[in-house]
Order: C-alpha cells, then structure tokens, then sequence
C-alpha cells in the first residue's frame, strides 16, 4: 500500500544525492501492535535491525514514524536498562550478531532538512507549485516520546520544508495531533472523529491539500476520507500525498512515476493549473 | 481463563501470589515503570488522550484503579485497548510516568491472563500480527486485514470489498508476502533470551516470551 511513497523516496533521495541503500533482509519492527504482545521479542526485532545496520557502518534512516520510534526506542533502552542489554546481547549472539550501541535512527525528513539543506533543496527545483496552500500533518510518534527531531507538539519542521520547495504551509493547529492510528481497524468510529477533526482543521485553515510523514496517518486521512465523509455527513475532498511526492513534483517528476495517480482523493484537479516549469 | 478480583475473593496466580501483585510488579519492572508510584491523579493524561472520551474508564482513573488493585476495573473496560500510542499522556505527566508504556504492559498482562474484554477488537489484530511477524519477519498487510476481518467482523468483510478493490485497481493492493532470509535466525534470538523484564513474582517469566 506504500508502493507511492517507496517511489518517491527513491526519486527524490536520488534528486538529492542521498545514497540510500535498503538495509539487506531488514524485518518489521513491530511497531505498536507486537509490543502489545512481546516486550523482549518486540526489542529483539529491533535490535536485530540496529545489529544489521551497526555492521553497514551507517545511520539507520526510515520513513515511517512507528519504525523511527520503535527503533529509537530500544535504542535507549539498551543503553540504559542492563537488563535488556544483557538479554539482547545473548539472544543477538546465537546469531552471531553484536550491537554496541551506535546507530543512529532517522526519518528522512530530517536527513533532508539537516543533511542536505536549503540551498541543496531550492536548487533542484524545476516546478512551481504556485500559491498551493498545504497542511503539514506531523502525526504523533515523528517528535513524541522523545522530541528528538523537533518540538514534541508543536514542530516546524517539514513546515520549513514545504516553504523551501515553494508552497505555503498554513497554520494547523491540529498538526501534530492523533489520527487514530491502529485504531481505524480496531475502533473505527473513534478513528473515523479523529481523523475529521484533522480534516476538519485543515479546511478551516484554508488548506488545499495534506501532506504526511506516515504511512498510517496516509491511510486514515487519505483513504478513509470517504468513510469521514459517510459517518459524518461531511464533504472532504481534500488531497493527501506523502512529503516526497510534493518534493518531486517540484523537481520536475511525473504524476505517474510518483505514484500519484494511485489516490483515492483526486488531486489533479488542484496541480493542474499551478504547476509551472520553471527550472 | 484466569480468575479476576471481584469482592473479597483474592484470585492466586500459579506461584501462589495475588495476582494484583504479580501485575504491579511487573509494572514497576518495565524501564521507569516505578514511577506510576508518583502519580498525583492530576489528571493532566485524561485531559491530553485523544480517545479517553470513548474509555470506559479515562486514563488518570485507570492508574488509580490499577494501584488500587482493583484489576476487573482495568482489565474489563476498553480503555487500554482504545490507546493509540499517541504518547500525549508520556510527555505532559508532570510525575515523568512513562504511561504509555504501561498500556503496552497492561496490555501485554491482559492477554497473557486471558482478561480481555470479549468484544476487543485490537488484541485480535495485535495477534495476528505477531503470527504474520514471527512467520515471515516481515508484516503482509493482505492476509492480516482479511483474517482479521473473518475473525471479527465477517459480515464487515464484504463492506470492505469495493474499498479494496479500488484499492487493488490502482495498484495498492500487494498480493505477495515477502518472507525474510533470517526468520530461523530470528526464532533462535528468541530461544537464547536469558531473562525478560517481568517480575519474579511472575510464573510465565522467560517462557512466555519466547513462545
């Protein structure tokens, strides 16, 4: 369901000379639901991915929040609880494997924004998304629990972002709040009033389109939107892309080879007549 | 299936301890889990959770019931199962509680003894996951929606049809499961663990975890 947004990562990190290489036989890191079942074994599964990467020798960087935050997660918790290091360590080395500690856990959005830059970014523009006014949603679990990457409620980051490739972010109160998440398959109808209030918030603020960092929030916003719009007798019909497809539609690459046309919630209405070349 | 507290009777788990004890200790076990000791019952959690209008009991009260014992009350309602891990509660506690890592301990605690409510949804969803996980390594989103469909809400399942298949015609429906090199591996990991977080008081303790 995320082909889009493995897509447009590849192209933009690719635009960006981000060398990104997949971490070779990576596994899940079992985001909320194993640890709701597992406390160790949902460590291990993330240890095993820092142990494969601290061999690679390079960060560990993902696109999705519940990865960022699972990983970060045992991350600190090895090296602050000896307990767990004790038992990870042993339970790594049946498998000959070892992990000491230094991997450092990403998403991309700040590998762009800190790594790459402003300039590096402005530079590879090749299309105006003239006067596109968007809502930055940042979900929960980008900048909670630990605040790592920006301000835990109230971040700016990917709003710096959408500034540099030339949209206009609007103020979005809601921005870093919950969309349900999980719950949209366990509990639709709360799921179903969160993500409105979302939509909602977005509208009142004079937003065009969403842009997400999560595949699930992606899911919930985008392609629940027509079940929103059954339970509550509302009219959303606002566009939802990932913040790698905005940023390759700026750099000049097609709807299709994005992913794009894969949307529930048409967008082409909206870019159609805001795209000008310009680079 | 586990006996609960209800009224004077104090139910026993297998090492003979209460098991309202064997929780709590196991809660003070998690990393920073002993400070739900420090909780003032401000209720600045409530006020932050996103779903605790749809809790049977709202965050704050279950933390009271829980050190109150009072396991029915924070094993039979909904409410741990209604958290969505959005980690509000964790970085406005004014006492620095870890919350949200207690409901995964709740929750872990709650199938572990068979004390869920019987119209959960998200323990069905959260188990099946695991299978897929541990079988493959990775998660298959397909066969995890459809059998978690067929187990809670067959009649459900064909409301979902016309959104999966618009889903499947634009190409956003994979159909393979992708299973990793590593995946005995992994299982041997797991055998090799050489003790978890649980308390003492608690029978299950290392087999648990690696089944």
């Amino acid at each position: 369901m995320n082909r889009a947004y493995d897509k447009s990562t590849q192209l933009v990190c690719k635009a960006l000379d981000i060398d990104l290489a997949e971490l070779n036989d990576w596994n899940c890191c079992g985001a909320s639901a194993y640890m709701s079942i597992h406390e160790m074994k949902a460590h291990l599964l993330s240890a095993r991915n820092l142990a494969l990467a601290e061999k690679e020798k390079k960060d560990l960087v993902v696109v999705c929040p519940a990865c960022l935050t699972t990983l970060t997660k045992t991350n600190r918790y090895l090296a602050e609880e000896p307990r767990l290091k004790k038992s990870i360590g042993a339970s790594l080395k049946a498998a000959n494997l070892q992990y000491f500690g230094s991997v450092k856990v990403r998403h991309l959005l700040e590998v762009i924004v800190n790594d790459v830059g402003e300039e590096e970014v402005k530079a590879r523009i090749k299309t105006k998304l003239s006067n596109l006014k968007v809502a930055p949603y940042y979900g929960c679990q980008l900048t909670r629990p630990f605040g790592v990457i920006d301000d835990k409620e109230f971040p700016s980051i990917l709003d710096r972002l959408l500034a540099w490739i030339g949209v206009e972010p609007v103020n979005f109160p809601l921005k870093a709040k919950c969309c349900g998440g999980l719950l949209m398959m366990t509990n639709e109808d709360v799921a179903l009033g969160l993500t409105r209030n979302i939509l909602d918030c977005a509208k009142q603020n004079g937003a065009e389109c969403i842009i997400t960092i999560c595949p699930l929030c992606h899911m919930n916003i985008e392609t629940y939107q027509g079940d929103v719009n059954k339970m509550f007798g509302t009219d959303f019909k606002i566009p939802t892309l990932y913040f790698t497809q905005l940023m390759g539609l700026a750099f000049g690459f097609s709807r299709k080879e994005l992913g794009i046309d894969e949307e529930m919630v048409p967008s082409r209405p909206l870019f159609e007549k805001r795209l000008e070349v310009v680079g | 299936m586990a006996q609960i507290l209800v009224g004077d009777s104090e139910p026993v788990e297998r090492t003979g301890h209460a098991l309202k004890d064997v929780f709590l200790q196991d809660v003070y076990g998690i990393p920073g889990g002993e400070k739900i000791k420090e909780c003032i019952q401000c209720g600045t959690c409530s006020a932050s959770c996103p779903t605790s209008y749809a809790m049977d009991y709202p965050p704050r009260e279950i933390i009271a019931a829980f050190r109150a014992g009072l396991l029915e009350k924070v094993l039979m309602s909904n409410t741990i199962w209604l958290c969505s891990s959005c980690y509000s509660c964790t970085v406005r506690c004014p006492s620095g509680i870890k919350l949200t890592d207690i409901m995964y301990e709740l929750k872990r605690l709650a199938i572990e003894f068979g004390l869920t409510p019987k119209k959960a949804k998200a323990p069905v969803l959260a188990e099946l996951f695991v299978d897929i996980v541990n079988k493959n390594g990775r998660i298959a989103e397909v066969p995890l929606v459809s059998k978690f469909m067929l187990k809670t809400n067959p009649l459900g399942a064909f409301k979902m049809i016309p959104r999966a298949t618009r889903l499947f015609i634009r190409g956003r429906m994979p159909l393979s499961s992708h299973k990793i090199e590593g995946i005995a591996e992994f299982e041997k990991c797991a055998g090799a663990m050489t003790e978890t977080m649980v308390s003492s008081l608690h029978a299950g303790s290392v087999k648990q975890e690696t089944s």
